[in-house]
């Protein structure tokens, strides 16, 4: 048994102990990992998620069981404070003595803050771990100028989080002439700089920060050239330090300006130590990103099992997002002009600027920068790691083939089998063909059975291209069917059925299907007849097609009875329509609750009943709030600038108005939505399948959220919209989701399954990239003129009221099964047998 | 469907024809019981089993959704959509789960009778 002590939980410890494990003969090892953070390995490089709304648990990269249930020993909170080489034992701080046969030093770095004066005032933070991120969050309310010292790749994505805390007054410091100095050239740069300033952040270059003023807080900056600036909160990220303090303690060899000296093996001058991550100094180089610390983790957990590997250095290039701005660099960016040739597009409209290096002869691929459009970032890497021969006209590979010709070998198909498609965790794409070939179809399943793409996220595309070739090249091809009795998917019917006409199950049952249909064919077709027609649902034979609730137009609940809500538009209600409520619900003893969704749902309610106790909603005018369909529910709003000293618009009557428009809308499956005033977000809006956010200049819409089990923040489709824009855009995404979607996808679903992701879908609704705008719309707007209550129509209808009652043959008769017991002042169901 | 028309049944009028809905279901009462009745048109048949569920005991098989499951004739139970033959009572989603009694239908004119055989028809309650 050997056993391994870690020094350092973090983000290339965690890779570690993943691929020793996988590689290990089971019972062989002994792990033991010392934390000094509170909490397990988090991935660090979506810290700023958690800005987001992600947790610290949802940026965990496995649950602390995780580490129990591979037999792995965890001290979490627990600094080692010295490493014994002599006795081979590491002392925490809590006390705890570990012997080990190695040792693995993964202590990563931390935050670089250059020797300012003031830089331990109050409103100072680094931008490194989950901590300090929570100490940003609770200073920032405080705070109405934002600076940051560094506009490097750290730096610009704290400005990012600072500009998102709500401070518009954020400003990055660089010392240096230009933005990201060590990964873009100047007119990237100036391009980069243009961008970021038009969303909203100062950039100031050639600025050294002198000092930190302000008595025990912060309220400015000094610098050299005399200037200062105001700021009530600083984040410093000037770069990284490596955490090597306990190295030298224990006479280590590092280096003069940081980082565990390591050879090729990643052993330290002591043989029995190896460092791996951002701590590790090779070849007088730390790397500070992930992928090559991911790397020496594969390198040292072979090792120690017993496989030849070497660590050689590390590819430094890098794609990110900041602020919404692409930004990328690879291969050798700078190669001098005397051995390259440069092809150069820039476009200040846009905001794009890509620059490509080639060799004289034009053969090859060297490196280059990307900015403001990256999409191509992998395939140019690959290009030039692969030695890949250009085309003929190299600046095709920018700008894409232009002439008509086929597009022959080129893009992800021409690269070789053994080249890197997922460079976080080193997948080649013939593993990620094979993985396809081996049945493994989708994008999860990929990911999951070959760990592509589930680090940055960034080769997603490529590997999804893969599979789609792949599938073709096998001749397959792939459609969701409906069920046993129609062989088509939910979109192919739900054209099908507009072309025909179609208005009833049976109808397309005779068309397009066949056998007697089935209660997951009956309700997926109803529901399209529903979103495209929009008739009274329990009429033309339809009542049977729809689900149990549909049919009764309430919510059927424990034991039988029915739970009624009645629609209150954004949440605002009347004392008078308060008042029938509550006669209502006592009159038929109704169990009454407030619902998630800012309306009141009463419960326990005989079928009977229903028609009588809409009779008394109806006449007080309220309408259906279609809580038993897969329709939209409600448009939850915040008080908006009617009251509130914060609200920017009112947020309450534009929720009205889009509740109004969108009411009895069917869909695939439920819509919710809400509207807050202001930044705030009091309404939760990003939760919602559509949300809107008040912003100075109009709203903000964001789409595809969901609360529900598994939470998923809504992304933005558009900003700065004013209200008759913002409706347009709606309208178009709700059509288009409606014909696109699988029947029962919530739209997160549907967006996570949509090819393209957010950026297609901004295409089709925002530049009406496929054309069909006006048609959505229109296909929209004729669905709300057909609005009716459909409850309204029950009421007053005889022969559909008929089918309200529970004995066909005694319709006075309740269910004499019912029954109910008693809660606080109300009542419950009674509890399943 | 086909019946065995033996002296042992006992038939009662249920409703009529038009008090059903086209491919789907009603509760009948019987003395104290439940039957559900379903009269599944587009295949020109009728059926009818208790109406309790026994999965959650609910009485609610007649607002169940009706269909084919590989030709054969169910219902699927509103609350967690299980499904049970038509034909013979039995559950097509589960093994474990207790079979449906099933009962006889016959239509004259336009009037539906519910057979109950040996004029005992305890199991809708009691299954
Ligand atoms: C905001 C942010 C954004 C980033 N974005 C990117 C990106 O887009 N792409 C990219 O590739 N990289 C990015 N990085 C860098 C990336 O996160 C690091 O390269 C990576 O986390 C390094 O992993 P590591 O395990 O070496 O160090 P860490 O993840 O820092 O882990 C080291 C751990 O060791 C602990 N430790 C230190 N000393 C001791 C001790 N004596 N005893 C016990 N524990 C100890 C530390 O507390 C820490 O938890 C980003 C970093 C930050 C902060």
């Amino acid at each position: 048994m050997t056993k391994i002590v870690i020094i350092g939980n973090g983000m290339t410890s965690y890779k570690f102990c993943e691929k020793i494990i996988a590689k290990a003969v089971p019972g062989t090892l002994q792990l033991v990992v010392f934390g000094e953070e509170p909490r397990p390995a988090y991935d660090r490089v979506h810290l700023s998620a958690f800005f987001s709304g992600k947790t610290a648990q949802d940026l965990e990269l496995a649950p602390a069981d995780w580490y129990a249930q591979q037999g792995i020993t965890l001290h979490l909170g627990d600094p080692v404070q010295h490493i014994d080489r002599a006795q081979k034992t590491v002392h925490s701080h809590k006390g705890i003595t570990e012997t080990y046969d190695y040792l693995v030093m993964a202590t990563g770095a931390a935050a670089f803050v250059p020797p300012i004066p003031g830089v331990d005032k109050k409103g100072v933070f680094i931008y490194r771990t989950i901590e300090d991120l929570e100490m940003i969050r609770d200073y920032a309310p405080h705070a109405a100028t934002g600076a940051v010292i560094g506009g490097g790749l750290l730096g610009l994505e704290a400005a990012k989080a600072l500009l998102d805390l709500g401070l518009r007054d954020t400003h990055v410091i660089e010392f240096a002439p230009r933005l990201m100095p060590r990964q873009i050239d100047d007119s990237g740069s100036s391009l980069l700089k243009a961008q970021l300033e038009k969303l909203g952040l100062r950039v100031h270059t050639s600025m050294q920060t002198t000092a930190i003023l302000g008595d025990d807080t912060i309220t400015g900056l000094q610098f050299a050239d005399d200037s200062s600036l105001p700021a009530d909160i600083l984040i410093i990220s000037a770069g990284i330090a490596p955490r090597d303090e306990l190295a030298r303690l224990c006479g280590l060899d590092t280096g003069h300006r940081g980082g565990i000296v390591v050879n090729e093996q990643l052993q330290t001058s002591d043989p029995y130590i190896y460092a791996i991550g951002e701590c590790a100094l090779y070849n007088g180089m730390i790397y500070g990103l992930v992928a090559p610390g991911y790397e020496m983790a594969e390198v040292v957990a072979s090792q120690l099992t017993g496989t030849e590997k070497a660590f050689t250095g590390f590819d430094m290039s890098t794609k990110l997002k900041l602020i919404g701005v692409d930004v990328a660099s690879f291969g050798n960016p700078f190669t001098p002009a005397d051995q390259c040739r440069s092809i150069v597009f820039e476009d200040t409209l846009k905001g794009v600027y890509k620059r490509i290096n080639i060799t004289p002869d034009g053969q090859h691929l060297l490196g280059g920068i990307l900015i403001g459009d990256a999409d191509d970032y992998n395939m140019l890497l690959q290009t030039a790691k692969n030695k890949v021969v250009l085309p003929p006209n190299p600046e095709d590979v920018l700008l894409g083939a232009r002439g008509g010709q086929a597009e022959g070998a080129a893009g992800v198909l021409g690269l070789p089998d053994e080249a890197t498609i997922c460079s976080c965790e080193n997948i080649s794409k013939a593993a990620i063909c094979n993985a396809v070939k081996d049945g493994h179809e989708t994008l999860d399943a990929v990911k999951k059975c070959t760990k592509a793409a589930t680090c940055c996220g960034g080769c997603a595309p490529m590997v999804k291209d893969l599979i789609t070739a792949t599938l073709k090249s096998q001749g397959k091809y792939i459609r969701n069917v409906l069920c046993e009795h129609f062989d088509y998917s939910r979109q192919e019917l739900f054209d099908l059925i507009r072309i025909k006409n179609l208005y009833s199950f049976d109808e397309v049952l005779d068309h397009y299907g066949h056998g007697d249909g089935c209660e997951v064919c009956k309700p997926a077709i109803a529901s399209i007849l529903a979103s495209l027609w929009n008739e009274m649902i329990l009429a033309k034979g339809n009542d049977t097609a729809q689900d149990s609730n549909d049919r009764f137009l309430a919510n059927i609940q424990k034991g039988g009875t029915y739970s009624v809500v009645p629609r209150v538009p954004g949440g605002e209600i009347t004392p008078r329509q308060l008042m029938v409520i509550a006669q209502v619900a006592e009159k038929y003893n109704l169990y009454t609750k407030i619902t998630g969704g800012q309306r009141i749902d009463m419960f326990g309610a005989h079928v009977n009943d229903l028609p009588l106790i809409w009779e008394e909603l109806i006449a007080a005018g309220f309408e259906s709030g279609h809580a038993y369909g897969k329709a939209l529910r409600t448009v939850k709003s915040c008080v908006g600038s009617t009251w509130c000293r914060f609200g920017l618009h009112d947020s309450v009557s534009y929720a009205i108005r889009i509740e109004q428009r969108y009411r009895g809308l069917r869909a695939p499956h439920k819509i919710k939505s809400a509207v807050s005033g202001c930044i705030r977000e009091c309404a939760e809006a990003q939760s919602k399948d559509f949300g809107i956010i008040a912003t100075e200049k109009g709203w903000n819409l964001y789409v595809c959220g969901n609360g529900g089990s598994k939470p998923q923040h809504a992304v933005l489709l558009a900003g700065d919209l004013d209200s008759e824009t913002c409706i347009r855009y709606i309208d178009r995404f709700l059509m288009f989701y409606i014909k696109t979607a699988d029947p029962l996808t919530r739209t997160a679903t549907w967006l996570n399954k949509l090819d393209g992701g957010i950026e297609y879908l901004r295409n089709v609704v925002v530049n009406d990239s496929l054309g069909i705008a006006a048609q959505l719309e229109s296909e929209m707007q004729a669905l709300v003129d057909n609005y009716k209550c459909e409850w309204k129509e029950v009421v007053e209808n005889p022969a559909l009221r008929k089918r309200f009652s529970h004995f066909v043959n005694a319709p006075e008769e309740k269910d004499p099964t019912v029954s109910f017991e008693h809660l606080r002042e109300q009542k419950k169901a009674a509890e399943w047998k | 469907m086909s019946l065995s028309n033996t002296a042992t049944i006992t038939w009662f009028f249920a409703c009529k024809v038009e008090d059903v809905p086209a491919n789907g279901g009603v509760c009948v009462k019987y003395r104290d019981e439940q039957i559900a009745l379903f009269h599944f048109s587009r295949r020109g048949e009728w059926y009818a089993t208790q109406n309790l569920c026994p999965h959650r005991r609910q009485m609610a098989l007649s607002r169940g959704m009706i269909g084919t499951q590989g030709g054969e004739p169910k219902v699927a139970c509103p609350f967690h959509k299980k499904s049970f033959s038509l034909a013979d009572g039995r559950c097509l989603s589960d093994d474990t789960e207790c079979s449906l009694t099933t009962y006889p239908v016959k239509v004259e004119e336009d009037r539906v009778y519910i057979g109950i055989v040996n004029g005992s028809g305890h199991a809708a309650v009691m299954a």
